[in-house]
């Protein structure tokens, strides 16, 4: 079975493998004055453009629109998505992205508005923003929401800029520069913090996966502006210490960020209000169901405490009567000022908001509540095979295992990941959170059939048993069924091909 | 519930298997008096049917720009999507996929992220250009950090015919970052003084063409200036279409190329999601932000594409990364990029006249209006009016008439005493009946 890869992999004369096409750059594939758009030539023009005009070619190639459908749909055809199968991308929340959310992004009245057309014209799209607001404010339990953030990360800036602007309000802004992070925390955590001068001061998580109070006590001091905890957190875990944790840093005259990446185990089941968190983000891309779309768009809306609340960013909303006003400009205010050109991620509030009207507060619930048991299901699945580097406990709607099952095998991490492609999955994150050796972060989402779950699980089985037996090629050498095999990303970083060139 | 496909069967059957007896006893992490004992004071879960019915007319609350004479710009722009652009980027793969983390089964995206980078790049006349940020104003603000990084200095220089949004966004960031902003007063016939501002503190020089009131700037002599003192000019466009008929910011000497790509295959959505172009010099690679598609070749020797130089981002670096960006626009390029194909550079360079020819004959009929004056020497599909009176009041006015007419100024900038001025945008999508029910609009309002 385990032939070398060579011998199959080039046996036609086209390079297709039958459905598996080959499919250059578009570059060398349409022609500069080749258009699949029809425009009529303007029949009398005066260009008032001043010495202005580009001359030189631009060299931008075209295609007829046949050939524009070829290419991109040969493209996606190299791709994995969640509509093909499960997609267990830990920290992402693949879960399943209804289409009646596009179909009403797309509506005229929602997609073809102009962010500053007279505010007047626009009353049910700020209807649209006050609703999803007030859903995610009570599912929340918090005061007061920043709709703005374009995703998680812009998300985390706009917490840490409104908790600067409270620390200024109390002349604290220079004296309390440090954030407290933890050692498992997303990338993005201390980026944020660093890009706005803080200084981010690792804390360390107990043996059991979670923060203790004891361990933030000893880390607080007058230095501490605030700290960012994820909860439930990247190892699948709740920070059950939660609230005594904040106590601590509320009364240490901090406060408590907290990254919301993770709500998905937790919406309408408990609210972050209750926790005594202050500032928090939102993915909508991830808990809500708004498409990732290979990359992004995403939407990070903040809520805030009242504490926090009067230093909300530009724009927000006001109701005065039965008219929505957004107010654009904070002058004179406590507003900590503008993040973002225009209102938000719009697009994505469509079809968030869809999202959650068509769950209502029992289905929010419900899905949270599957999501948690098919991880769980998952954990005790493998748990006799897989190892768990915090002990055999529940774990929230994500769990994670660490490479010690693999010792001796000659399979790393990044092996079993690309065995799994070849049997038809996308692999979970892997070497992340970055605490634990050779990290696997499984998030079944809710969106899994048990029979989805079952055919995972009799898949790792398979693959564990197999790597135990020494059959390592099978990994080693995986993928061997992807549109690609393993890419040399060594070369692609010596000496980067950034874009394309005639050579 | 339709998108949940665990039955009560599956649950009991499943919470068995875990050994826990109900949903608190899987929630015991939880410490339980945070677990809510009552559901939230919210409705019920709805069908399709009522779903739709629901948010549809909440959609039919607004004038929707398909409705009505249209003439809106100032940073986001209605042009003509074709059709196969919605069709395509809808397909699974692209739509319900994440970022590419496994290349061997994310072929579809990074090479159409690396189309996307050469065809920004050859559309800013720059070298290098990454796979998108959030949008032109996000791009931005990351435009004046690299600067900052690169020549050591923490001054930005921004032009008065910036968008006030954009230059809004910069206060913010340089506010909380520390550095420190000169904004120019705004300038609403280009006749600002930029180079004499600059001097060897300067990180860079932020300027917009065609800027906010539509003026097109000449950036060579302020690019020359900026070198002169060891500065960086960063060159800023809201509207990518007009790349098409205007020389591009790399011919004309810009390190840093940063714009709003909505123009091409994204609605105007109020709003967002759109996308940030980024666009430099290959010199200033391992200072750019957000992430980079590189071509290499995988183990049997064939052509693929992978994520690289990550040790610049984030989820390597983390506080010493270049920026914090992690999701960003991939979709949102996507459209961009088939939009762009499908012109290609002929039906780029017509587009752009048909969208230039349209605005010059806006132009053309105002001057039929007694009162009203055009402030530009050179537009391409953009101006400013002077009206006689304010101008807010002017396009609620003609609102009710059913014509969208434009930005006042004061929505953008409400302070600077410019409330008689008017931005009007005139793209491919008006017709000669639109242009004059403008004119008629205007005259019976004024
Ligand atoms: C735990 C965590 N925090 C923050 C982020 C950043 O969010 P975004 O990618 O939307 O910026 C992510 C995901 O990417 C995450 O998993």
């Amino acid at each position: 079975m385990l032939d070398h890869p060579k011998d199959f992999s080039f046996e036609t004369f086209s390079g297709n493998r039958g459905l598996d096409q080959e499919e250059p750059p578009i570059f060398e594939i349409g022609r500069t004055d080749t258009s699949g758009v029809d425009i009529e030539e303007p029949a009398h023009l005066e260009p008032r453009l001043g010495a202005l005009e580009r001359k030189g070619p631009i060299g931008l190639p075209g295609l007829s629109e046949p050939e524009a459908m070829r290419h991109y749909v040969r493209l996606s055809r190299k791709n994995y998505s969640i509509d093909a199968g499960l997609y267990p991308l830990g920290s992402c929340t693949m879960k399943h992205n209804p289409r009646l959310n596009e179909k009403i992004a797309r509506l005229a009245g929602f997609a073809d508005l102009h962010p500053l057309q007279p505010q007047s014209t626009a009353q049910g799209a700020l209807a649209l923003m006050e609703e999803l607001s007030r859903w995610l404010l009570t599912l929340t339990g918090m005061s007061a929401i920043a709709l703005s953030p374009k995703a998680g990360a812009h998300g985390e800036l706009c917490g840490l800029m409104a908790i600067e602007s409270a620390l200024a309000a109390r002349g604290e802004a220079q004296t309390r520069k440090v954030v407290l992070i933890p050692q498992s925390a997303h990338g993005t955590n201390p980026a944020s913090a660093a890009l706005l001068g803080f200084q981010p001061r690792v804390i360390e998580a107990g043996a059991d996966g979670v923060v203790s109070e004891e361990a933030v006590a000893k880390a607080l001091g007058p230095d501490v502006a605030a700290i960012m905890l994820t909860n439930p957190n990247t190892c699948g875990l709740f920070e059950r210490n939660i609230v005594a944790i904040a106590r601590r840093v509320h009364e240490a005259g901090g406060y408590f960020y907290c990254d919301g990446a993770n709500f998905n185990a937790i919406a309408g089941v408990a609210r972050p209000g209750d926790m005594g968190v202050d500032a928090m983000h939102l993915n909508l891309h991830k808990t809500f169901s708004t498409p990732h779309g290979g990359g992004g768009p995403g939407s990070g809306p903040v809520v805030f405490s009242e504490r926090l609340a009067p230093f909300a960013p530009v724009p927000f909303l006001l109701r005065e009567g039965e008219t929505l006003r957004l107010v654009e400009h904070g002058d004179g205010a406590q507003s900590f000022g503008r993040l973002t050109a225009f209102h938000g991620q719009f697009g994505t509030f469509v079809r968030a908001l869809a999202y959650i009207l068509s769950h209502g507060a029992d289905g929010l619930a419900q899905a949270s509540r599957d999501a948690v048991l098919s991880a769980n299901y998952l954990r005790v699945a493998l748990r006799d095979v897989m190892t768990q580097p915090f002990g055999d406990r529940l774990c929230m709607h994500e769990v994670l295992f660490d490479d010690s099952f693999l010792e001796g095998t000659g399979v790393s991490t990044l092996d079993f990941a690309k065995a799994m492609i070849d049997e038809g999955y996308h692999p979970m994150t892997i070497y992340f959170p970055l605490v634990v050796h050779g990290a696997m972060l499984i998030e079944p989402t809710e969106s899994e059939s048990k029979r989805s779950l079952d055919l995972f699980v009799a898949t790792m089985r398979d693959l564990i048993a197999s790597a135990k037996r020494g059959e390592t090629r099978r990994f080693t050498e995986a993928p061997r069924h992807a549109p690609r095999r393993r890419l040399d990303e060594t070369a692609a970083a010596r000496k980067p091909v950034l874009r394309w060139s005639a050579s | 519930m339709r998108y949940l496909p665990l039955t009560d069967v599956d649950r009991t059957q499943m919470r068995e298997a875990i050994g826990v007896a109900d949903f608190a006893a899987l929630y015991a992490d939880v410490p339980s008096e945070l677990l809510l004992e009552a559901p939230l004071d919210l409705p019920r879960a709805k069908s399709e049917i009522e779903v739709e019915r629901l948010l549809s007319a909440m959609a039919k609350r607004n004038l929707s720009a398909a409705s009505a004479p249209f003439f809106i710009g100032a940073g986001a722009y209605r042009h003509h999507i074709p059709a196969s652009v919605d069709h395509l980027i809808q397909r699974s793969e692209f739509l319900t996929s994440y970022t590419p983390y496994q290349p061997e089964i994310s072929q579809g995206t990074l090479q159409y992220l690396f189309e996307f980078q050469t065809q920004v790049a050859m559309l800013t006349g720059m070298e290098i250009a990454n796979a998108s940020m959030y949008d032109g104003s996000t791009a931005c603000a990351e435009a004046a950090l690299m600067a900052h990084r690169i020549t050591k200095r923490r001054k930005a220089i921004l032009s008065g015919g910036l968008h006030p949004h954009y230059a809004d966004v910069l206060r913010t960031i340089s506010h909380f970052a520390g550095d420190e902003i000169v904004a120019l007063a705004p300038d609403v016939r280009a006749r600002e003084d930029i180079a004499s501002a600059i001097d060897d503190s300067v990180s860079c020089v932020i300027l917009q063409t065609p800027d906010v009131f539509g003026n097109l700037r000449d950036l060579a002599p302020i690019a020359e200036a900026c070198h002169r003192h060891g500065a960086l000019l960063v060159a800023v466009f809201t509207e990518a279409v007009s790349l098409g008929l205007l020389k591009s910011p790399g011919e004309m000497g810009a390190d840093i190329t940063v714009g709003e790509g909505q123009s091409l295959g994204n609605p105007l959505s109020f709003g967002g999601p759109y996308l940030g172009l980024f666009a430099t010099r290959q010199s200033h690679l391992r200072q750019t932000p957000g992430r980079l598609i590189g071509e290499t070749v995988d183990a049997d020797g064939r052509r693929g594409y992978v994520v690289t130089l990550s040790a610049r981002e984030q989820h390597i670096r983390r506080d010493k990364a270049t920026s914090n960006i992690c999701t960003n626009s991939n979709l949102c390029a996507l459209a961009f990029s088939i939009h762009l194909s499908l012109l290609g550079e002929a039906g780029l360079r017509r587009l752009a006249r048909a969208n230039h020819a349209s605005a010059v004959d806006l132009v053309d009929r105002l001057a039929s209006v007694a009162g009203v004056e055009t402030l530009n020497e050179s537009f391409f599909n953009e101006f400013t009016l002077r009206v006689p009176g304010d101008a807010a009041r002017l396009v609620e006015a003609m609102a009710e008439q059913g014509v969208l007419a434009g930005v006042p100024v004061s929505r953008l900038l409400p302070d600077a005493g410019l409330d008689d001025l008017l931005i009007v945008a005139s793209t491919e999508v008006d017709t000669v009946e639109d242009r004059e029910a403008f004119v008629a609009a205007m005259r019976g309002a004024l």
